[in-house]
């Protein structure tokens, strides 16, 4: 069983900002039915560009629920361009901190609110750099060479954690392999 | 809290009538089963009996059981033994819905052995597709290993047609029976196996002891190499304590084998009628009659298995779930995805599984507790609208 935190059980079990929400104008959505979990993230900016209301439906496991009810707690008063400089330990920590397995959860959150901010702003999210490598869960060269060097991942496994790639039907794996030896290579030689 | 326990095929209870037959071996008698004294023969003795109980539950003969730490030793010793009798055969088959013991065992096989695995498919109901396991049994086959009934959604396979297959092929046939062993009848003479893997902790005996049947004739390699014990079989000395407990659970089993299809099942049943009549669009997992009677793996669709489990655990009852997301991984279990159950419901399956412990009052209380908690969480699904999935 997870090692979840009073924090985390008490997201899960009492959510906050549950269901749509009613004079929202900027939706985020991220996930799938087919990956196991999916956020939508609505949110009510005034015209001074603050989150004045937020609330989230999500499908997933209690730390995908804990990370939307905490990241709707975290944005609500925020002005858009504070909230953009969220990352997802910002919701890990709110929550206490999440099982390394279960990083993807705030990850999730993180990137629905991206979505709902360009949406707000009316950006087309424009395609991502790089190559996509993962094609179960559309994640490129780029980002996870992002998440292997911010992070400090050193294994295929850290990687699906953080960011899903290689957890569906696993043939990037290797591919994944090798981007975290060129992360790590790069490394030794600058030191 | 009171705890419901309906994780059946994870792990059950130590019968009372088990712990009592174990006690004495904690204590008093510690004495080496193979010892040239009265005193360490005394646990010799009880040893013995408990061979022929555990004989007695599958019709073997007592020389034909072999005691081992778990099931998944008995699964890799029957492998390894049979691939050992034939170095010359480099094809070995499996199905693609088999526990752990088996599948991580058979890949390994092909990743650093060079085997060539057929992963026998099954269809929607989980039914082994047996046109695809007999077209693919040939001179080069060294062992076909196919498990009696599945952890997951308790869907049976034909055994006995089987074996007879394999039989007029010269092919070794093993089973994994570990989760049909006191659920359904199990009679190795006519099902014709060449070896039988059953494990203590599922039928109410303690962790870490397991039983390997081998047919009296065949020719064995033991995996564990070691003293003489086990008749050369399998070194070590003996888990005294435990195999007596499972000597006495193995007993037990066979006396309440009528109560598995008659009331088990009977609450088996009504706990599946009353969830699928109770809540909207949720779906059993495999083939309705050719499964055990105890077993119940139903989908929820629009909902994920963690959450319906942490939930449930608040009430105190215990249950598995189909989606891995509690082990780790994030896909589904690798058993609803060879059926190609569908994601909506795949990630929201649930496994409840039964022993004769349980009671009426048990499972009206899991019905209570789980219609709200699908309501709940499928309040918050943005896959779930107007009472339906979008
Ligand atoms: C079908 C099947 N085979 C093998 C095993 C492994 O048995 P054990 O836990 O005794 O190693 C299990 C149970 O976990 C099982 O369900």
């Amino acid at each position: 069983m997870w090692d979840y935190t009073d924090k985390v059980k008490d997201h899960f079990l009492r959510p906050r900002n549950v269901g749509e929400l009613e004079g929202a104008n900027a939706i985020g959505e991220t996930g799938s039915l087919n990956c196991g979990d999916a956020l939508r993230l609505y949110l009510k900016v005034n015209e001074n560009e603050r989150i004045v209301d937020a609330s989230f439906m999500t499908f997933g496991c209690a730390s995908a629920v804990a990370s939307s009810s905490a990241l709707t707690e975290i944005i609500k008063g925020m002005t858009l361009t504070e909230a953009a400089k969220l990352t997802n330990e910002d919701i890990s920590d709110y929550l206490g901190g999440l099982p390394r397995e279960k990083m993807h959860c705030s990850v999730m959150g993180q990137s629905a609110l991206k979505k709902a901010i360009a949406n707000y702003r009316g950006i087309q999210i424009l395609e991502k750099p790089g190559q996509v490598v993962c094609e179960c869960f559309d994640v490129t060269d780029l980002e996870i060479t992002d998440a292997v060097k911010k992070n400090g991942l050193a294994t295929t496994e850290d990687v699906t954690n953080y960011l899903k790639a290689g957890g569906g039907c696993g043939k990037c794996l290797d591919r994944i392999e090798e981007l975290i030896e060129s992360v790590i290579l790069k490394d030794r030689m600058i030191k | 809290m009171k705890i419901v326990y309906t994780d059946n095929n994870a792990t059950t209870k130590v019968a009372d009538e088990v712990i009592q037959e174990m006690l004495p071996y904690f204590g008093e008698f510690y004495g080496n089963p193979s010892s040239m004294h009265t005193f360490g023969d005394q646990v010799g003795k009880k040893i013995k009996e408990a061979r022929q109980r555990v004989a007695d539950l599958i019709n073997a003969d007592p020389d034909e059981i072999v005691f081992t730490s778990c099931g998944t030793e008995s699964d890799n010793s029957a492998v390894y033994s049979a691939i050992n009798a034939y170095p010359g055969r480099k094809h070995i088959i499996t199905s693609n819905v088999e526990h752990p013991a088996i599948n991580n065992l058979f890949k390994l096989l092909k990743r650093t052995k060079g085997y060539e695995v057929t992963f026998v498919p099954v269809d929607k109901k989980g039914l082994l597709s047996l046109d695809v396991l007999y077209k693919s049994l040939s001179d080069n086959t060294a062992v076909v290993s196919l498990m009696w009934a599945n952890n997951e959604t308790g869907v049976l396979f034909p055994i006995e047609e089987i074996a007879q297959k394999t039989r007029e092929k010269g092919i070794l046939f093993h089973t994994d029976a570990v989760q049909a062993a006191g659920k359904v009848p199990i009679d190795v003479r006519t099902a014709g196996v060449d070896m039988l893997s059953l494990s203590g902790h599922k039928i109410h005996a303690p962790k870490g002891v397991g039983v390997l049947y081998i047919k009296k004739g065949l020719k064995f390699s033991p995996f564990l190499i070691g003293g003489h014990q086990e008749k050369g079989r399998r070194g070590g000395t003996e888990n005294s304590v435990s195999i007596i407990g499972l000597g006495k659970a193995a007993e037990l089993a066979k006396e309440h084998l009528p109560l598995m299809d008659t009331r088990v099942r009977g609450l088996r049943d009504y706990l599946q009628n009353a969830l699928l009549e109770k809540i909207s669009s949720c779906s059993v997992n495999g083939d309705l009659e050719k499964r055990l009677p105890n077993t119940l793996s139903i989908g929820f669709d629009a909902v994920e298995g963690e959450s319906i489990l942490l939930m449930l655990d608040r009430e105190g009852i215990c249950a598995s779930s189909g989606s891995a997301c509690t082990s780790g991984s994030l896909d589904p279990s690798h058993v609803l995805m060879a059926m190609q159950v569908p994601f909506k419901s795949a990630h929201g399956s649930i496994r409840f599984s039964l022993s004769h412990y349980n009671t009426k009052e048990e499972m009206d209380h899991v019905i209570a507790a789980v219609v709200p908690v699908i309501e709940k969480l499928r309040a918050m699904s943005p896959f779930w609208k107007d009472g339906k999935v979008i």
